[in-house]
């Protein structure tokens, strides 16, 4: 283990005060409380993270700067002459993002008789889905009900939700974990078949169900077997850079691009759907991120230039725990479920300073509190950090608990010499999830006919701060549903000539506001290698 | 600073950097052979070795620390045989095994998958599972897999074992582990619109009312 003195000397008060913290349940804030904090500490309230949107249908409202910049930025086709009659790609639903929203629609599209195909710029998996780890809400146990599911989703969201989407997205949670089961996602159970579940920050009930803590990565590998069992093609490495609409303004196909080779391909479609997913990897406010390397807003900027509004894209979801020790992972994620089971979040001179299970939001700005004017962070090194007590786990649950419920955190911390069922780990915020997103629809679709949105890439759902295990279940029921609609869709649509006149005209906009950026976007991929460009 | 050999050219970086962050250092632009970059997508596979040791190593690049003396090379691909099936028609028994992966009774029982495997699994054991029809054990076994493709790449007997793994989980997922009765009575009783009313009066509650509630709500101990 490789614990600096200072961060030895604290810990041994954080192991002093275990037993009492262990006994000690932390006062909830009242609302007021959590506002004051909020507003005080939290990113998405820092002026300096923002600027206004200066062209486009969410002109005038505010963006976080570096989505700005991508909004700013020129298209890639300009200056590039696209033959759209050459035709590499023609069906009736094209499905962009090969994450657990892009996976669920297609199987469900293709259920409905549809010929779908998948477009993605990495692999097939490679998405935030396959990181979610501790788990997947649902109201299907007695004492629960999709109404109490509904309060905790609109006040966990500050009342911002779209209450229609809300209903959606509870409604039909338990189905969605009933269709997960029925394609062999392995949930936990007790041997009686009940699920076994715990709560979540901001959950009022035991709703999360778990597959350990890999919940995402065992959805996503079974949606993705599911996927090629049914032979859905599958194009990898390929990242729709701009979406093709037809001459009456319809959504119908998109331009690709190899990331490899950097060939042009036309995919003409009947329907779309955007489920590009998050934005991590845009790095707001120089956090860390917990996400995926493809995790750049790519569909927004489809999206949006297309003429599909935004919505609540000023709002973030930082997690209150990504590792902030050691360097090799700094900003990965500690799920939400160590809390879940027991751990208490705890400062520098060992004080259980917040009850563990508020909001992600208040959690957040709470550990930046105690890592700035309350001065009880601890020092990494890269920063101050406050601590996460882990070995709470096994004192409450017995020996073993840990191991068998977390064994992706173990392993990940061991690698590191770390052992956390005997020692605490030292955390941070990390920037995790995009709580807004393209405006949609009750059935999926933005106001461009046949553009459907599904998964992190949808704005709405979870207001302006999501509870943990609602976006594993909206990627499913949005996914879902989006890829029935489509195929539906697909089914009555007469497509008329393809166009991308709406680029030009977004240029052309561009120009008269006089930006003329020197980056492209979408932006496809994060640049790390030292001294490079941009990709 | 360290001296690594990526792909056999000596490059030196920072102590401490993973392998991904000293290909990164290097000045590599990834596109292939970088995921999640948490260790849980598989799509960093590496072979290492350390210059005058014989051990061949597998691991995650963007989960191990660059050693002084390493020569890595990336697996960003390994053609892995899946088959297809389809989830409704199987049967839980085991001639689904020899049907779909016959294969996996040619293991001579080397053990090469288990030392190779990425995440400390024990993958011949799985596999053994596998052959005797104990989904159960192997999807226990193989739970923890990430589908990186190490092990089927030291395989003499050419198995998928993440492939064989997959089938394993998703039989036991939908046919082995007992039913969630309450999550089906409760999907029943979605579909029989016996949540409907509760959920109509939550709406149509007025906002300061809907705030009352959240506040006072009881929380489940």
């Amino acid at each position: 283990m490789n614990y600096t003195p200072e961060m030895l000397a604290s810990m041994k008060k954080v192991e002093a005060a275990r037993e009492k913290n262990i006994a000690l349940e932390p006062r909830r804030l009242t609302a007021e409380e959590k506002e004051a904090l909020l507003k005080e500490y939290h990113p998405d309230y820092k002026d300096a993270g923002f600027t206004t949107i200066r062209v486009g249908g969410n002109k005038g409202q505010k963006a976080p700067v570096e989505l700005n910049a991508m909004l700013d930025a020129h298209s890639r086709l300009r200056d590039v002459e696209v033959d759209l009659s050459n035709i590499a790609y023609d069906v009736d639903v094209l499905v962009i993002g090969g994450g657990g929203a892009g996976s669920s629609a297609a199987i469900e599209a293709h259920e409905a008789g549809a010929n779908v195909m998948i477009v993605t710029k990495l692999r097939i998996g490679d998405a935030n889905t396959m990181m979610a780890e501790g788990g997947i809400q649902a109201a299907d146990k007695p004492g629960d009900s999709p109404a109490l599911h509904y309060l905790d989703v609109m006040g966990g969201g500050h009342y911002a939700n779209r209450p229609e989407l809300v209903k959606k997205l509870v409604m039909e949670g338990p189905s969605a974990i009933k269709w997960l089961n029925e394609l062999g996602v392995e949930f936990d159970k007790a041997p009686d078949g009940t699920m076994i579940t715990t709560h979540g920050g901001g959950t009022s009930r035991k709703r999360m169900h778990a597959a350990a803590d890999y919940s995402g990565a065992e959805i996503m590998r079974t949606l993705r077997d599911e996927v090629l069992n049914r032979q859905i093609p599958v194009v990898d490495f390929t990242a729709a850079i701009e979406l093709i609409l037809d001459t009456d303004g319809k959504a119908a196909g998109a331009v690709l691009m190899n990331m490899e080779t950097g060939e042009l391909m036309v995919a003409r479609a009947k329907t779309v759907i955007i489920a590009t997913g998050g934005a991590g990897r845009m790095h707001y406010q120089g956090f860390p991120t917990s996400n995926h390397y493809g995790a750049t807003a790519d569909g927004l900027i489809l999206g949006y230039r297309a003429g599909a509004k935004l919505l609540y894209q000023d709002t973030l979801q930082y997690h209150p725990t990504g590792v902030a020790f050691p360097q090799q992972i700094f900003g990965a994620l500690v799920t939400e479920k160590v809390r879940s089971m027991g751990a208490k979040l705890i400062n520098s001179e060992g004080e259980a300073y917040i009850h563990p299970l508020e909001t992600r939001d208040v959690n957040a700005a709470g550990v930046i509190r105690e890592c700035t004017t309350h001065g009880k962070g601890v020092d990494t090194g890269m920063g101050k950090a406050v601590w996460l007590d882990t070995p709470m786990i096994d004192r409450i649950h017995g020996k073993g608990t840990l191991e068998k419920r977390l064994p992706a955190m173990l392993r990940m911390y061991l690698k590191y010499g770390i052992d956390m069922r005997e020692v605490p780990i030292l955390i941070y915020p990390t920037l995790h999830y995009q709580n807004g997103g393209l405006e949609i629809a009750e059935d999926g679709q933005t106001c461009v006919e046949n553009l459907f949105v599904a998964g992190e890439a949808v704005g709405g759902i979870h207001g302006r701060n999501r509870l943990m295990g609602n976006s594993l279940l909206d990627i499913i029921v949005f996914g879902r549903s989006a890829g029935q609609r489509a195929a539906q869709k697909a089914g009555t649509t007469q497509l008329k000539e393809l166009t991308l006149r709406h680029v030009d005209k977004y240029e052309a906009e561009l120009a008269n506001a006089g930006i003329d950026s020197d980056a492209v976007s979408p932006k496809l991929l994060p640049t790390y290698a030292r001294g490079a460009k941009a990709f | 600073m360290v001296n690594v050999y990526l792909m056999g050219k000596k490059y030196e970086v920072p102590e401490g950097l993973t392998i991904m962050g000293a290909m990164e250092y290097a000045g590599y632009q990834l596109v292939r052979g970088c995921g999640c970059r948490n260790g849980f997508c598989g799509a960093c596979a590496t072979v290492y070795r350390i210059k005058g040791e014989r051990e061949l190593h597998a691991a995650l690049a963007c989960q191990t620390t660059v050693e002084e003396n390493m020569y890595v090379a990336t697996l960003p691909f390994f053609p892995l045989e899946k088959q297809v099936y389809d989830i409704n028609k199987i049967k839980p028994d085991a001639q689904v095994m020899m049907q779909l992966y016959p294969e996996i009774y040619s293991c001579i029982g080397c053990n090469a998958c288990t030392k190779s495997c990425t995440q400390g699994l024990n993958v011949m054991q799985y596999i053994a599972a596998a052959q005797r029809g104990d989904f159960a054990a192997c999807a226990q076994m193989s739970f923890d897999c990430v589908m990186c493709g190490v092990c089927s790449s030291r395989c003499p007997a050419g198995i998928s074992h993440p492939q064989v793994a997959e089938l394993s989980r998703r039989i036991n997922g939908k046919y082995l582990m007992p039913e969630a009765k309450h999550l089906t009575e409760r999907v029943k009783e979605i579909e029989d619109g016996l949540c409907q009313a509760e959920m109509e009066a939550i709406m149509a509650k007025p906002l300061e009312e809907l705030k009352e509630l959240y506040n006072h709500r009881d929380i489940e101990k």
